[in-house]
This record gives C-alpha cells, sequence and structure tokens, in this order.
C-alpha cells in the first residue's frame, strides 16, 4: 500500500467528516432558527404570550418560564406531544393546542419543538 | 319505599336549587376574585387592568384629566336631547327620563322573552318613534350610550335577579358562553380573565371579569372612538379564532346579561378609556 496515498484518503476521509457535520450543524442551526422565528411570531406560536424564554422582550407569565427544557423533557417526544395539544395531560390547561387546531403545521411543530427543546 | 325515595329526591332536588341559582354564582364569583386577587378591593376591579398596576394607573389617571371621548360625550348628550321627526325624544323611553338608569340594563323583559340591553333600548325607542335604528359597534348608538352612562356614575349596577324560567334560561345560556372554549386557540372567556387574571399577556394585564360591563361604552386608544361592549365582544372572539357573533345577537345580549348580573353592587363609571 502507498504510503502517501493513505495520508491523502485520511486527509479526504477527515475534510468530508467536517464538511458533512458542518452541514449538519448549519441545518440544525436552520432548525432553530425557524423554530425559534415561529415560538416568537404572534400569528403562530407566540410563546412569549406567556412563557419566559431567553432573548425575548415582554414575556407573558401565565406558564412557566422555558428553561431547562432538557432536564424537564428528557424525552424530545414528549414535550412535542405537549406542545401538540396539551389538554391531554391537563385538562384545565390554558395552551392552545397547536397540532390538534392546526395552528401549526406538523413541519413547523417539529422546528418549534427543537427550539424549545434547546432551551 | 318509593315515598321515601321521591322525598329523598325531593330534598335533593330542593338542595340543588337552593345551591346553583344565579346570586350563589354571584357570591362564587365574588369570592374567586377575592381569593385570587386579595390585595385588590372588589369594588375597583370597574377599572380593570388599571387596578392592577400602580404605574398604568398613573398614566390612565392622567389621560382620563382630558379624556378622549368628551367630544363623543358631548355629541352623545346632543343625540339624546334632539327631538324625532313627531317630535318626542329618548327621554320618552326611558324611566327617570333616561337619565342616570345605567345600571338597571341589561334586564330580562319577561313579555317579549328576552334580554334588554341599553344599546337595543334605545334603538327600539327609535323605530317606534319612525327613525331608524342606529349601527351598534361604534358611531352615534355609542355616543348615546356613553351619555346615558355619564348620568349614571356612581349608581350601583342592579340587575334584577332572574326568577322566572325563561330568564333562568338566558342567565344560564349567558354563563354557558362565558365558561366554553370557542376558537383556533380553545380560549373560554374565563381562560383569561379567571384563571390568568392579573397576570401578564405579554406586556398586557388579564383583568378581572368582576367589574368587566360597568364602564362601556369605552374609548380604546387602538379604535381612535367610542365602541360598545358588543364590539369588545366580537374583538375578543376574533382574536382567539372564533367566528365573531352579531351585535345584540341573543347570544351577545345573555353574556351580558350574566357577566352584569356578576358584577351587581359595582359602580357603573362608564364612558371609559383603555389602550
Amino acid at each position: 500500500m502507498n504510503r502517501e496515498h493513505a495520508g491523502l484518503d485520511r486527509l479526504i476521509f477527515v475534510f468530508a467528516g467536517w464538511l458533512l457535520a458542518t452541514a449538519v450543524w448549519a441545518a440544525d442551526e436552520a432548525q432553530l432558527e425557524k423554530g425559534r422565528a415561529l415560538a416568537f411570531d404572534r400569528n403562530k406560536g407566540n410563546c412569549l404570550s406567556c412563557h419566559m424564554i431567553a432573548g425575548g422582550e415582554l414575556p407573558g407569565n401565565g406558564g412557566p418560564p422555558l428553561i431547562q427544557m432538557k432536564a424537564r423533557f428528557p424525552d424530545r417526544q414528549v414535550l412535542r406531544d405537549q406542545i401538540w395539544d396539551s389538554s391531554i395531560r391537563n385538562p384545565q390547561t390554558i395552551m392552545p393546542p397547536y397540532g390538534r387546531h392546526q395552528i401549526l403545521s406538523e413541519e413547523e411543530l417539529d422546528a418549534v419543538t427543537d427550539y424549545i427543546h434547546s432551551l | 319505599m318509593i315515598g321515601l325515595r321521591s322525598i329523598t329526591l325531593a330534598v335533593l332536588l330542593g338542595t340543588t336549587a337552593v345551591h346553583a341559582g344565579p346570586e350563589e354564582d354571584r357570591q362564587r364569583f365574588r369570592e374567586f376574585y377575592q381569593n385570587r386577587l386579595s390585595s385588590i378591593p372588589l369594588e375597583a376591579h370597574v377599572d380593570g387592568a388599571y387596578a392592577m398596576n400602580a404605574g398604568a394607573r398613573e398614566q390612565w389617571l392622567e389621560m382620563e384629566e382630558f379624556p378622549p371621548y368628551e367630544f363623543e360625550l358631548d355629541e352623545g348628550q346632543e343625540l339624546f336631547e334632539a327631538s324625532f321627526a313627531d317630535g318626542e325624544s329618548l327621554a320618552s323611553c326611558f324611566p327617570e327620563g333616561g337619565q342616570g338608569v345605567r345600571q338597571g340594563y341589561p334586564y330580562f323583559d319577561e313579555e317579549a322573552g328576552e334580554v334588554v340591553t341599553l344599546e337595543l333600548a334605545i334603538n327600539r325607542c327609535r323605530e317606534a318613534h319612525g327613525e331608524q335604528p342606529l349601527p351598534y359597534l361604534s358611531g352615534d348608538l355609542a355616543k348615546i350610550s356613553a351619555y346615558m352612562a355619564y348620568t349614571s356614575r356612581g349608581n350601583v349596577i342592579n340587575v334584577p335577579t332572574p326568577q322566572s324560567e325563561a330568564a333562568l334560561a338566558a342567565y344560564e345560556s349567558g354563563k354557558q358562553f362565558y365558561y366554553s372554549r370557542r376558537g383556533q386557540l380553545n380560549f373560554a372567556c374565563s381562560s383569561c380573565h379567571m384563571q390568568n387574571t392579573g397576570l401578564n399577556l405579554r406586556a398586557e394585564i388579564l383583568s378581572a371579569s368582576l367589574g368587566h360591563t360597568s364602564h362601556w361604552p369605552v374609548y380604546r386608544l387602538k379604535w381612535e372612538e367610542l365602541g360598545t361592549l358588543h364590539k369588545r365582544f366580537q374583538e375578543c372572539n376574533s382574536q382567539v379564532g372564533a367566528v365573531p357573533l352579531e351585535a345584540q345577537s341573543e347570544a351577545y345580549r345573555n353574556l351580558e346579561y350574566f357577566l352584569t348580573y356578576m358584577s351587581n353592587g359595582l359602580e357603573i363609571n362608564g364612558p371609559g378609556t383603555r389602550k
């Protein structure tokens, strides 16, 4: 086996890995940014009307602050279900059923869930 | 055995009737706000969110010194005093010549079998004298209503307790509307104004429903004019993603009936100014 060739192979491999990681990171960032925009949008998620979120101005206080979300929701799906229709777990909740009433599309709900889960 | 059973049933029904009347509802409504917002005297809720925040109250009181509804209020008085084509005026249709009577509205008209609001009574008076009814959301009708509220300031809201089956049915329908969730956002009136009252929706404080009807019509800064209570009902319904009903529809009149009855004992302070 050609030593020089192996080194080049390794370099290409590392470079490809870096490219991939950057692409994944960029995609993640784009998804989080999309989720954040939806969460802050008064006509979409409007999460700020009731929840404090870092970086959001004039938040309401009807709901709990959105912090330490991975500790509170280790399972992302549980958080997604909660946003989709929180009245399943708490019939008295005031939180709008974002999925059930199609306030957000399923795709938008994924983006919001990813963003909220990152807080 | 059967006799005993029917006596038990009668006693149970009797008990239910005693505990579930409008007057008991009103007491519980008051207790709710007393417990929930214990630092605010119940009578203060006629000022809505301005009873809950000192800074906002300060600004509001300054605004009320030269109230933005002043001109419309003057026009309301002129309209109230104006003669119809037949020589009569609005005063002829109301007790006390229409001065200081706001606190008795809405009431249940037993003969007609429906809730009569002040705005409806004004338009019916016009029609009885050959005049066209006025639009219900804002404009001349709101101005007249504002003037009639103004002459009633300080009078205590005194909606007669629903007694007849028909009056109770109207009251219950209003109560059901108040507590029912509606619209895409799935909110009931009570979601915001009971469950979350005193808390913030973004920067806005959610007012109590006690006192909600005391200060109408209201000059809302975003409307830039006086508007009626039913205009606000429509706005609330739209905001929660529900289809708003017609102003003065039976459902809205019943809601006003329930809501105003809950505020019996509080003072009329209309017209008011709100953000």
